[in-house]
């Protein structure tokens, strides 16, 4: 394992001694360069549609929270980059260095009050530029209502500030993102692995990070693991 | 000061450090002009509820810091999921809070459905509540068998543990194994209830109705039970919101919140039942919050078998709906001869389309959901993720027991250490859960 840095998995030592490259989802055009595609995405490029914001109003009390949120924080015209409402959910994408005031103004303002960091994870969207992002479950106990906060950073750059300060509960659960995505939570009072040992090298949930594996022997018969099976398409 | 167990010799090519053990003296000696220990609790104690490491910093008998070192049951289920089919991800799920099994695989079927859009038929519904309280019972009865253990009462341990064992035969006679069931699937359930179930779930709830008090009995009222857990491991309903605690442990601080009545989902809106809260925060209060959730289960259980109306238990739609026909076969399981005969006999497409959606799975649209229940610990979360595949791009579980975890530093700290064994017991981590 010396060798794998968490930018790059060549040169991850396989077991037969010879290098694998995983799979990249999304990436080739029909893709089984080896083993087949086992991205669940047929080998076929997905279309990305334009990054859009949901136009106003929103509907529901959205309206209401983001009306209130823009009148308490000054930096919202600045940070917000844009408002998305799917499936009944409402999601802020905001600039990552906006991620600490936001909460603050979240958790303090009368008309927001949202009590409860349920919850703070990552997710690594491989194929774009700001790759990483963090996710923040916002939860308000006074009026019911849940918020989600995305802010996505770079691979070069994976910083953001932490929101330890406002949210004690996040303390684990950014050491958690940092170790299974990279993602550096600046000010978080001790920023170390907590899932993975502590000498480990390189974050497992990241989309360029093999699943690894041993072929399984059964009556003869060899299934090889399961990020290198051929998949029906 | 040169270290204790490593005495260093000056060699040529450098420091020689001779690693040796403590002797019992030195450890007094090195301890005389600093009267704290540190102590290392765990992965492998009895008493740390699962592979729970505690590092406790001792003054005597009293804990000034305690640290909790989790990792030592981290399975990557998350990670493995991205690589399986919606469907397989329950099989998953299941096994990360083994002890509520069916919440998991609820909480991941309503994100999944949520996303895919879909409705599930009401009798699965009603049997996702029926399973889900029972399943509540048992792990009720698991924190109180284990914690009882933990603080000495060793009888609350074994009435614990016989009577979930009633209750893992009724999700084993439903569901067919008595853990990681894998029984909710995206869509509906497996399988109907067999012929049976129903009379079963009620001889259960006539048996519960009868040992339940029994638990009041020999513990409630007991002077060194009380006395082990009142004003112990308290937190306020402050320190729980800012620690992100939610579940018994908020309730027994005072906050009635319940998911199950706040935000309702599987139509729990439709059930009478009550929250128990109390205003302790402390162990105490957790107990009697725990014992009283279980009999509001059983009102829940025994209301749910009255809803059972007869109908479908997984959606129509055959691209989502997971061809789960079986039959008992002579080795006690097997395919439906039927199903088998019909997609090899009658109909090529049929055998195509059982084919495509066992192999490969449905599709997804893109987007991202959060779905949270209240699971035995406290607030369940889903984060689901679809990039427009057949498999998940991600999906996290906020596990209860992992943000609640965060909470032992805070009960412990300041007390006896025997207090920090009755801390860690009322927090009920479940470390699968909680290193998934």
């Amino acid at each position: 394992m010396s060798e794998l840095t968490p930018t790059s998995t060549s040169g991850f030592p396989s077991l037969d001694g010879s290098d694998i490259t995983p799979p990249r989802p999304g990436k080739d055009l029909f893709g089984a360069a080896f083993g087949g595609d086992t991205s669940g995405f047929g080998g076929l490029v997905p279309r990305k549609e334009a990054l859009v914001s949901t136009p106003k109003p929103y509907g529901g009390w959205f309206d209401e929270t983001v009306d209130a949120l823009e009148a308490a924080w000054r930096g919202f015209g600045d940070n917000v980059l844009r408002v998305v409402v799917d499936r009944g959910e409402i999601t802020l994408y905001i600039k990552p260095a906006a991620a600490r005031e936001i909460a603050q103004v979240l958790r303090d303002d009368d008309n927001l009050k949202f009590e409860l960091l349920s919850s703070v994870s990552g997710v690594d969207y491989l194929t774009e530029d700001t790759r990483l992002h963090v996710v923040y479950h916002y939860t308000s106990m006074t009026y019911r209502r849940r918020l989600r906060v995305e802010a996505a950073v770079t691979l070069e750059d994976p910083h953001l500030p932490s929101v330890c300060s406002v949210y004690p509960t996040a303390d684990f659960q950014e050491r958690e993102t940092w170790d299974m995505f990279g993602i550096v939570f600046d000010g978080h009072p001790a920023l170390t692995r907590i899932l993975m040992p502590d000498d480990w090298v390189g974050h497992p949930q990241r989309k360029d990070y093999p699943l690894g594996g041993i072929p399984v022997e059964y009556k003869g018969a060899s299934i090889p693991p399961p990020d290198q099976r051929r998949t029906y398409q | 000061m040169s270290d204790l167990y490593a005495g260093e010799r000056e060699t040529t090519e450098g420091t020689v450090y001779t690693v040796t053990g403590g002797d019992w003296d030195t450890i007094v000696e090195g301890a005389a002009d600093d009267q704290r220990m540190v102590v290392n609790m765990g992965p492998q104690h009895p008493s740390t509820h699962g592979v729970l490491r505690l590092v406790l910093e001792l003054e005597g008998e009293t804990v000034t810091s305690a640290r909790t070192v989790i990792g030592y049951l981290h399975t990557g289920i998350e990670k493995n999921m991205e690589y399986r089919n919606w469907t397989q991800g329950v099989t998953f799920v299941t096994r990360m809070d083994y002890l509520s099994p069916i919440f998991n695989e609820t909480a991941y079927c309503l994100a999944v459905e949520k996303l895919l859009g879909i409705e599930v038929p009401e009798r699965a519904t009603v049997i996702r509540v029926l399973c889900m309280e029972i399943n509540r019972i048992a792990s009720h009865l698991v924190w109180l068998a284990t914690g009882g253990m933990e603080l000495g009462a060793l009888t609350a341990m074994t009435n614990g543990f016989r009577e979930r064992e009633l209750c893992l035969d009724v999700l084993e006679m439903i569901t067919g194994l008595r853990m990681n069931h894998a029984f909710v699937r995206p869509g509906g359930v497996a399988q109907d209830l067999p012929p049976g179930a129903v009379e079963k779930v009620r001889e259960l709830l006539a048996v519960l109705e009868e040992r339940l008090p029994l638990v009041d009995q020999l513990l409630t009222g007991q002077p060194i039970w009380q006395k082990r857990l009142q004003d112990v491991a308290y937190l306020d309903v402050q320190g729980c919101l800012a620690l992100g605690v939610t579940g018994p442990i908020l309730r027994s601080a005072g906050l009635a919140w319940d998911l199950r009545k706040t935000e309702p989902y599987c139509g729990y809106e439709g059930y009478d039942f009550d929250v128990p809260v109390q205003t302790s925060a402390d162990g105490w209060g957790r107990f009697l919050v725990r014992v009283a959730e279980m009999n509001e289960s059983m009102k829940i259980v025994s209301q749910a078998l009255d809803k059972l109306v007869p109908g479908p238990v997984m959606v129509e739609d055959k691209k989502v709906a997971w061809p789960a026909q079986l039959a008992l076969g002579s080795d006690g399981m097997g395919n439906s001869l039927d199903h088998v005969k019909q997609i090899m006999g009658t109909s090529m497409e049929a055998l195509i389309h059982h084919f495509k959606l066992v192999t490969e799975g449905f599709r997804v649209p893109a987007g991202q959901v959060y779905v949270s229940i209240e699971s035995p610990r406290g607030e369940l979360g889903v984060h689901a993720v679809s990039e427009g595949g057949t498999r998940p791009f991600r999906v996290h579980v906020r596990d209860p027991s992992f943000v609640n975890l965060q909470a032992t530093s805070a009960m412990c700290e300041g007390s006896l250490i025997a207090d920090s064994i009755a801390a860690v017991a009322s927090i009920d981590p479940v470390m699968g859960g909680v290193d998934r």
